[in-house]
């Protein structure tokens, strides 16, 4: 048992992240409503937000804008990489949410149109409307 | 369906646990993301784009392909939603309620009328909802022109503090959702069509892949805005500087349409008459 | 300019679908010669690229002009030349065939489908070309989102269908980012080249194992892989003809090459060979793919669900063939890949004739088709050959070397399955053919269509789909023909050099 507990305190993002995801995943099966399975998604894509940030971290870094620069294109050789977190993680992840939003617009449109045809958005009424007609 | 989501939410789980194993501890400096590709990205950044934030510089420039397809995404979703919900016909039911806005006499007309009259004379009101919240129109009123400055402030700011296209983008766009909001649908419509929201959320993504093309056409790689120095006659790493201005011009643009037409069909169930 | 080619290919499309989407707004008569142009300049430059990799190998190409692997490249082989050409030309022949369909069906709505339309394909010749792991993640939702929109704008059942995709395609994309992202986090690396670097002192490492089984489940739901398919049937079944035509062909096979690619060059075939021990289970979950999608095909009566379910079967061809561990097998798996998509295209394309001039693809629809549209059926028939496995089709050829790649592996399970499935097949197109063929059109045929009253002099009129989708379908069938006649060259030249060394 000793040894899990540095395991535990120095890799928690990874634990956070984890859950997230399962709550996400598990919203997006077994939940009934269309809607709340939208939501599940979201939770989904966002626990990989977390983990991509969580990456970018540094002990003793600052956030990725250089301060006080010496001016455009001098003297950049005072500029350490420790002193700054990973702008890379942040970058990917700038990417991750645009695309997260508009699969976000695009299912909820879906979902409207699906309203419109079924009045409903329970999965198991809708499969029912389906079955008899 | 339980125990099948369970199956795969344990399976996966378990799957993901064991990996962290190998995986570097939280936020420790030497871990193989923080010394291999990323280090360049923040001691040659001033030197070879002149761009104080590194995100907006990794972002616009090395990364710069990822981030044009990125506004394609944004544009694409505009398009799908539009495509999937708009439709011409009018909403059913026979009414149509007008405020005359000179009296505030209220008209209701048993038929949809054959022309529309006039939106400075009367002003047509939801069926189901009206708005005339004093105190809400006006605050909002006096909000938006500041919260769209801020919208530029922040897309013209994001060589130097957290900011750029994406997120002034999308602060513009709220400005004009703010309005739908607390006005109704028709006067943000007024204030803004739908033809120029399509317009100008192609237009958006076309700046950027412009710039690129334009940087191809010159000579160099696509994108490679250092290729535009003769033009804009500074020394290339300015021009890189410029160029990743130009871009986030282009994407704020696309954000700020694309958000506005995502909303307006989602709201109105893609009549845009009334919403919410 | 020749060496702008890598870049033209994907910029050409998405230049030609922002002016297509701005001339929907303004012009909509403009909207599919902007998009014709657009298309027919990336087929150009995509044949141009795969003239220049077989005269000169590999090209490599820098976006933003930043070397890897702090830039994004292009890293473009004989592989993603071929695959990149297929995807150009069989989008360009159905953009031709859409024509009509989408004439009648969404006249209201020219300028958003064919933005949507060409934004895919340039999605698909991106993820072809690209080098960098999560370049392709952007483009691979590109290429998804307009997929879902394209789908859902059919009616019906059609945006329920497109949301079960959306929900499991978002999965698979969001697995395979997180692979991406377990990469990165052991390397620190992007680009696919540096990766494959980086990693061979990795081998054996956990977070190495869950990142490739992560990344590969990611991108068999996306690609519709046994038992992750749910989607797929519904998804093309229901979709629009047009739509249906493009995607089928096209997604599962750019995603079997991105699955091949990760196989080969960011992984290496060695730690696939020796470190990833379920290589025999993959295979068998293929066995059940083309055993599983044959038995469901044979219980359809709609001609595009059913074809639906052969995709799904082929999928098993391909994946197994990768998979299999040997030349013979890696080797059928990209020739099968580059014919699959010709045949779906041609047999979906057919079903999209069918359903332009008999509102329906159901079996009922089907009656008496060899005298109303004998060019279409003709067609049809062909595609069918190449899906059987007839010579001088190139459908056997591929099957020839899946099957020798199963007998070398020793893996009877495959063989059988193929041959199996190939017999379903021929019973499946059989069935269609019966009716199409005996079956007396009209009657008490409720839909009304064409040709209810030409019965009575025996003779029934000709009633064949319009000539610009005839002209590309008949393009198809003589293409999977052409294709079987240059199986030894294009194995020869296109498809040996690129496999690697490794597989024994």
């Amino acid at each position: 048992m000793e040894e899990y507990i540095p395991l535990l305190l120095t890799k928690y993002n990874y634990w956070v992240y984890i859950t997230l995801m399962m709550i996400g995943l598990w919203a997006m099966i077994a939940k009934n409503n269309l809607v709340k399975k939208i939501v599940g998604m979201n939770i989904f894509q966002t626990a990989i937000i977390l983990f991509y940030v969580s990456i970018g971290a540094k002990y003793g870094g600052t956030i990725p804008i250089i301060q006080h620069g010496p001016g455009h294109g001098h003297g950049a050789a005072q500029i350490k990489a420790l002193a700054y977190i990973n702008p890379l993680p942040h970058v990917l992840m700038l990417t991750a949410i645009v695309v997260s939003v508009a699969t976000l617009g695009v299912a909820l449109a879906l979902v409207i149109k699906i309203h419109r045809r079924h009045r409903t958005l329970e999965e198991d009424e809708i499969l029912e409307q389906l079955r008899e007609s | 369906m339980k125990a099948l989501a369970l199956a795969i939410v344990v399976l996966v789980g378990g799957l993901l646990v064991s990996a962290t194993v190998d995986f570097p501890d939280w936020a420790d400096p030497n871990s193989p993301a923080s010394r291999h590709v990323s280090p360049r990205y923040i001691e040659k950044t001033m030197e070879e784009t002149s761009v104080p934030n590194i995100v907006t510089a990794v972002l616009a420039d090395y990364r710069g392909y990822d981030t044009m397809f990125e506004t394609a995404v944004v544009f694409t979703a505009g398009v799908a939603c539009f495509l999937l919900l708009r439709r011409r016909e009018p909403r059913p039911g026979p009414s149509r309620v007008y405020r005359h806005r000179a009296t505030g006499v209220i008209v209701e007309m048993n038929r949809v009328p054959d022309k529309e009259p006039s939106p400075d004379v009367f002003k047509r009101i939801d069926d189901d909802w009206t708005p005339h919240d004093l105190i809400v129109m006006n605050v909002c009123r006096l909000l938006i022109p500041f919260i769209q400055l801020f919208a530029l402030y922040v897309i013209a700011h994001g060589h130097h503090s957290p900011g750029g296209g994406f997120q002034g983008g999308v602060i513009l766009g709220a400005s004009v959702i703010l309005m739908a909001l607390s006005w109704d649908l028709r006067t943000a419509m007024l204030r803004m069509k739908e033809t120029a929201t399509g317009l100008m959320s192609a237009m958006g993504v076309f700046i950027y892949a412009g710039v690129g093309a334009l940087a191809l056409a010159l000579g160099g790689n696509f994108l490679d805005y250092a290729a535009l120095s003769p033009l804009l006659r500074v020394d290339p790493v300015a021009a890189r500087s410029l160029g990743i201005f130009f871009v986030e011009v282009g994407v704020g643009l696309a954000v700020m349409a694309t958000m506005v037409l995502i909303y307006k069909n989602l709201a109105s169930e893609g009549r845009l008459d009334q919403g919410l | 300019m020749s060496e702008q080619y890598p870049a033209l290919i994907v910029i050409t499309p998405l230049l030609a679908a922002l002016l297509v989407s701005a001339a929907g707004w303004l012009r909509p008569r403009l909207c599919f010669p902007l998009a014709l142009a657009g298309l027919g300049a990336a087929a150009a430059a995509a044949t141009g690229l795969l003239v220049q990799v077989l005269a000169t190998g590999p090209v490599t190409y820098r976006l933003g002009g930043w070397e890897p692997p702090w830039g994004i490249a292009y890293y473009v082989d004989n592989l993603n030349a071929v695959v990149a050409a297929l995807v150009a030309w069989v989008a360009l022949f159905n953009l031709v065939a859409s024509y009509r369909a989408v004439m009648t069906d969404y006249p209201e709505k020219i300028g958003p489908y064919y933005t949507l339309y060409v934004l895919a394909v340039t999605g698909m010749l991106g993820m072809v070309v690209t080098g960098d792991a999560f370049n392709l993640y952007v483009l691979l939702e590109i290429t998804s989102l307009t997929g879902y929109a394209l789908i859902g704008l059919g009616g019906g059942r059609a945006p329920l269908a497109s949301l079960n995709y959306l929900f499991l395609g978002t999965i698979g994309a969001s697995f395979y980012l997180l692979g991406v992202g377990y990469l990165y986090i052991v390397t620190g690396s992007l680009n696919m080249a540096d990766l494959a670097k980086l990693l061979t002192p990795l081998y054996g490492s956990l977070a190495l194992l869950a990142a490739f089984a992560i990344t590969l489940v990611g991108l068999w739901m996306k690609m519709a892989f046994f038992p992750l398919h749910a989607w797929l049937p519904n998804a093309y079944g229901f979709a629009p003809a047009p739509t249906a035509s493009l995607l089928a062909p096209l997604m599962t096979k750019v995603m079997v090459y991105v699955m091949i690619r990760i196989m080969i060059s960011v992984f290496t075939v060695e730690f696939v060979l020796q470190e990833v021990l379920v290589g025999q289970l993959v295979v068998w979950l293929a066995v059940a793919a083309m055993v599983a999608g044959a038995l469901f095909a044979l219980g359809q009566r709609d001609l595009k669900r059913m074809l639906a379910y052969i995709v799904v079967a082929e999928v098993g061809y391909m994946v197994g063939g990768a998979w299999l561990g040997n030349r013979l097998g890696m080797t059928g798996a990209v020739l099968h890949l580059i014919n699959d998509a010709v045949m779906t295209f041609c047999v979906f394309l057919a079903a999209g004739c069918i359903y332009q001039k008999t509102r329906g693809t159901s079996f009922e629809d089907l009656r008496g088709l060899f005298k109303k549209m004998p060019w279409t059926m003709a067609a049809l028939a062909a595609g069918a050959m190449a899906i059987i496995g007839v010579p001088p089709t190139g459908g056997f050829f591929s099957k020839w070397y899946l099957i020798r790649g199963g007998l070398e592996a020793g893996h009877w399970g495959f063989v059988g399955a193929l041959l199996f499935s190939s017999l379903i097949n021929v019973v499946l197109f059989f069935r269609v053919f019966e009716i199409a063929f005996f079956e007396p059109s009209g009657g008490d045929d409720s839909h009304g269509g064409h040709g209810g009253h030409e019965e009575h002099g025996g003779a029934v009129a000709l009633a064949e789909a319009p000539l610009s989708m005839l002209l590309p379908l008949m393009a198809a069938a003589l293409g999977l023909i052409a294709l079987g006649l240059a199986t030894g060259p294009l194995v020869q030249k296109l498809i040996l050099p690129i496999i690697p060394a490794g597989l024994g």
